[in-house]
């Protein structure tokens, strides 16, 4: 048997669920799905030491189809629900799905804190501009401009950009990619699973249904082209040029990992030197 | 000892592996002493950003198999009611603890009340069944607090430990149990291998086994509807069952879920009847009035929620009256009145303002 | 002895909280049946602050003060709060600067923050000086219960300061409350009402 007789998308993908999923044909997110699982597949993961947690949101049912430990929480709170499950296993790796609304809008504190506190999840924003799931309305980050079914005159607020926010709050690991770049959104998201700490990964998204067809973008194709012209490796952007949004690693930096910092607290509160992993919160 | 600190202490009794709060008083001298304790036991503490998260990381940890609490106060429950329910549907063991506080709003922090005895049960959306306990004195802090995380193991349920800030920051001695001597409940882990492993399958009775992530069961959990094996679904014949076990698991367990103490009811023309810190001021009450001759009785209640309802239709149509006291205009009183249907005579002594009821006013309440 | 009510009133700041936890726990040292309870406003420091004490040889239910049979009022604002809400035969200690304004006959007057002042550089541990002078009127507890309860509840390293402030105290209360002030009838119709 070759090493791939089985493709690392149908050994993570849950063997008893139906497809297709119950995202649009076209939609964005599956090319993500595939990202991850190709990732975890890459790092040779074992699928249960692997928990995948979700918000709410088109990204949020992508915990179904997964064959790992599936965890699909309340809007927005993905991360906070995330956090508890890795501080008391902590050996886990544990990615969180969330939407550009989830992470941001309603979730936006817990972002900011799980960042802060730099503990060690892959998280990885969906971002299709609009929320989806609920119809096209607004969300933090349609652009200026943009149409959305609660912006009917056009948006006027600015975008909020989730890289720079993870960066500024305390993220060891940000990155950006679109699901125009899939294999790139695949090598991204395994160097995000593999940095200890809390790592990022903003990945542009097409909903061509509903932002799509209130911004003259009607299909995925156009989307998709949208994301190859208007992005950008890091490093390619030339001075005097089309400002565009820049794509790769933004930042990758050693800061202290909260689970690991917990551990040298405990060792402290014991009065003792430990590396004794942490594993009595379950009793086990 | 401190109340809050007694609840902290049975915690740690009943198995307290994760905790995650967000500093409110009165209820933070349990977050102050579990930030100590848990750490040297093992255990993880957690100040998160909001009550919100603070939940929500609780029902993580509880996915990860420890046992895990938080505790808040108003405006704190308030932001949690979503996340309870979040627990409910998807059947996660976890503890509330709610010291009330004086409200609507940031009301008086420092100023007891029983404001939220109605939210506690209703608050989530969506109807549910929903455990609710509290406690009258420093050791039944303890005891109840117990008892609280038994329950919620024993029947995969988020447990309210609906406390006021009376009893909370009460000091009074308390005899401690021997650790052994406490009755401490452990989740219900599957027995079968993975792959014939349903969470939420109803031939397993009607509480299945949770499995911990992380120990290759690898299933689904949503606060969607969901079939047996924890998987979104539209089909009736997958929901019906659910909600039907979901209630079923509490009501059909009332005989060890429900709690509530009598004194003097044998030959009782009037009862009190309270929980929690007015339970004080009713006993008081109780005593100086049988001093004066009064054939007066107390039933205090343990198990808000479910209702205690066969304690109450007992005493109802024997006795004359039922005066219930409380710190709120008159919650319980609603459930008494139901229950009573018009057999004895109800009334209430209720305080709103921050104050505990006083004795002198349940006294008067004896009269006409 | 029933049920004896103390209600020790001030600012925050003055070590009433742990003079109540003392003498509470001196109680029970001595088998009685005692609880404690505190309030307090927003404020860390200054601000009203009080704890309350019943003592019992009995079950104690109800855990507030219904009718004090000794209240301290190391502020007016205290004495104000609370002046009403005491046994006809209460002792009714004040803080001899602190209290300007009467309003209770018989009340006793002792320098308990000057005292304090002059033992710990601050009014810190005016709570504890009163608590000497409260145990040495009443006899509520030993000597013996109340060291006790100092060594057992105080910070370490401060033990020693904090008896000399208890002994302080008793000193006081053996001199005698000094003249107690006459009650001003104006300030009977300002309607203060017991507790908030």
């Amino acid at each position: 048997m070759t090493e791939h007789a089985i493709p690392p998308e149908h050994e993570y993908l849950r063997p008893n669920k139906k497809f297709p999923t119950v995202w649009c044909p076209g939609c964005g997110i599956g090319v993500v799905l595939g990202a991850i699982i190709r990732a975890v597949g890459r790092l040779k993961l074992d699928k249960n030491q692997v928990a995948l947690v979700s918000g709410i949101g088109c990204s949020g049912r992508m915990a179904v189809y997964v064959d790992f430990d599936a965890l699909h929480t309340t809007h927005g709170r993905a991360l906070a629900f995330a956090t508890g499950l890795k501080m008391v296993r902590p050996e886990m790796k544990v990615i969180v799905v969330m939407g550009d609304g989830d992470a941001l809008a309603i979730g936006g504190n817990h972002f900011i804190h799980a960042a802060r506190r730099n503990i060690d999840l892959t998280a990885i924003v969906i971002n299709n501009f609009i929320y989806g799931m609920t119809g096209g309305q607004l969300s933090p980050t349609t652009r200026r401009g943009d149409r959305a079914t609660t912006a009917t005159y056009g948006h006027v607020e600015a975008p909020l950009d989730a890289a720079r926010i993870a960066e500024a709050a305390g993220a060891a690991f940000v990155a950006r990619s679109t699901v125009y770049h899939a294999v790139e959104t695949e090598r991204l998201v395994a160097q995000a699973i593999e940095k200890k700490g809390f790592a990022l990964v903003e990945v542009l998204s097409n909903c061509h249904t509903y932002y799509g067809r209130l911004n003259k973008q009607p299909t995925p194709t156009q989307m998709l082209r949208w994301f190859r012209d208007s992005t950008i490796p890091v490093g390619a952007q030339k001075n005097g040029g089309e400002e565009k949004i820049v794509r790769g690693v933004l930042v990758d930096r050693e800061l202290p990992e909260f689970t690991e910092e917990y551990q040298k607290l405990i060792a402290r509160a014991q009065g003792k030197k430990t590396d004794e992993p942490l594993r009595a919160a379950t009793g086990r | 000892m401190l109340g809050n600190e007694a609840v902290a202490e049975g915690a740690l009794a009943a198995g307290l592996g994760f905790y995650a709060g967000y500093p409110i008083t009165p209820s933070s001298e349990i977050a102050e002493i579990l930030s100590e304790r848990l750490p040297q036991r093992g255990g993880v503490f957690l100040q998160m950003e909001d009550e919100i998260s603070s939940l929500a990381a609780v029902i993580g940890a509880s996915v990860g198999g420890a046992k895990a609490a938080t505790a808040t106060s108003g405006p704190g429950f308030s932001l949690m009611q979503e996340n309870i329910g979040f627990a409910v549907a998807t059947e996660v063991p976890c503890v509330i603890i709610s010291v009330m506080r004086a409200g609507p709003s940031t009301g008086q922090p420092t100023s007891p009340s029983q404001g939220d005895v109605m939210q506690a049960r209703w608050g989530t959306h969506g109807d549910h069944p929903i455990i609710v306990l509290t406690a009258s004195s420093v050791a039944e802090c303890f005891r109840v607090t117990v008892t609280a995380f038994n329950l919620a193991e024993r029947y995969r349920t988020p447990v309210i430990l609906l406390l006021d800030e009376v009893v909370g920051h009460l000091r009074e001695r308390v005899e401690m149990p021997p650790l052994e001597a406490v009755t401490v409940v452990e989740r219900a882990r599957p027995t079968m291998p993975p792959e014939w492993y349903f969470p939420y399958d109803e031939n397993e009775g009607d509480v299945p086994a949770l499995a911990p992530f992380g120990e290759g069961y690898r299933f689904h959990i949503t606060g969607l509807f969901h079939d047996r094996a924890g998987f979104p679904t539209l089909r009736l014949d997958e929901i019906q069952p659910w909600v039907e076990r979901v209630f079923r698991k509490i009501n059909t367990h009332l005989e060890d879920i429900l709690r509530w103490e009598e004194e003097g009811t044998g030959d009782a023309e009037i009862v009190l009847v309270s929980y929690g810190g007015s339970a004080r001021a009713a006993r008081h009450a109780m005593k100086v009035a049988r001093g004066q001759g009064k054939a007066v009785g107390f039933l205090k209640l343990i198990t808000l929620w479910p209702f205690p309802e066969a304690a109450v239709r007992r005493l109802a149509g024997e006795v004359k009256k039922m005066v219930v006291v409380e710190m709120n205009r008159g919650q319980m009183l609603l459930e008494v009145e139901r229950v009573v249907a018009g057999r004895s005579q109800v009334v209430g002594v209720n305080r709103a303002d921050g104050e505990l009821v006083h004795p002198n006013d349940i006294l008067k309440a004896l009269e006409g | 002895m029933s049920r004896y009510e103390l209600r020790l009133a001030g600012d925050g700041g003055q070590g009433l909280v742990l003079a109540g936890l003392i003498l509470a726990e001196a109680a029970l040292n001595e088998g009685k049946n005692a609880l404690m309870t505190q309030s307090y406003g927003a404020q860390a420091r200054g601000g009203p602050s009080r704890s309350e004490v019943i003592i019992s040889d009995g079950e104690i239910d109800y855990p507030k003060v219904l009718s004090a049979n000794l209240l301290l009022a190391l502020s007016q604002d205290a004495l104000d709060r609370h002046g009403r809400n005491v046994a006809k035969d209460a002792l009714i200690l004040v803080d001899a600067s602190e209290v300007e304004r009467a309003m209770v006959e018989g009340m006793m007057r002792f320098p308990f923050v000057e005292t304090s002042r002059k033992i710990m550089g601050s009014e810190v541990g005016a709570g504890m000086v009163a608590l000497g002078t409260v145990v040495q009127l009443t006899g509520i507890v030993s000597h013996r219960s109340l060291f006790a309860a100092i060594r057992h509840r105080v910070p370490s390293g401060t033990e020693e300061m904090n008896r000399r402030a208890v002994q302080a105290g008793f000193k006081l209360a053996q001199q005698g409350g000094g003249a107690a002030l006459h009650s001003q009838p104006a300030l009977a119709s300002r309607g203060q009402k017991g507790g908030r």
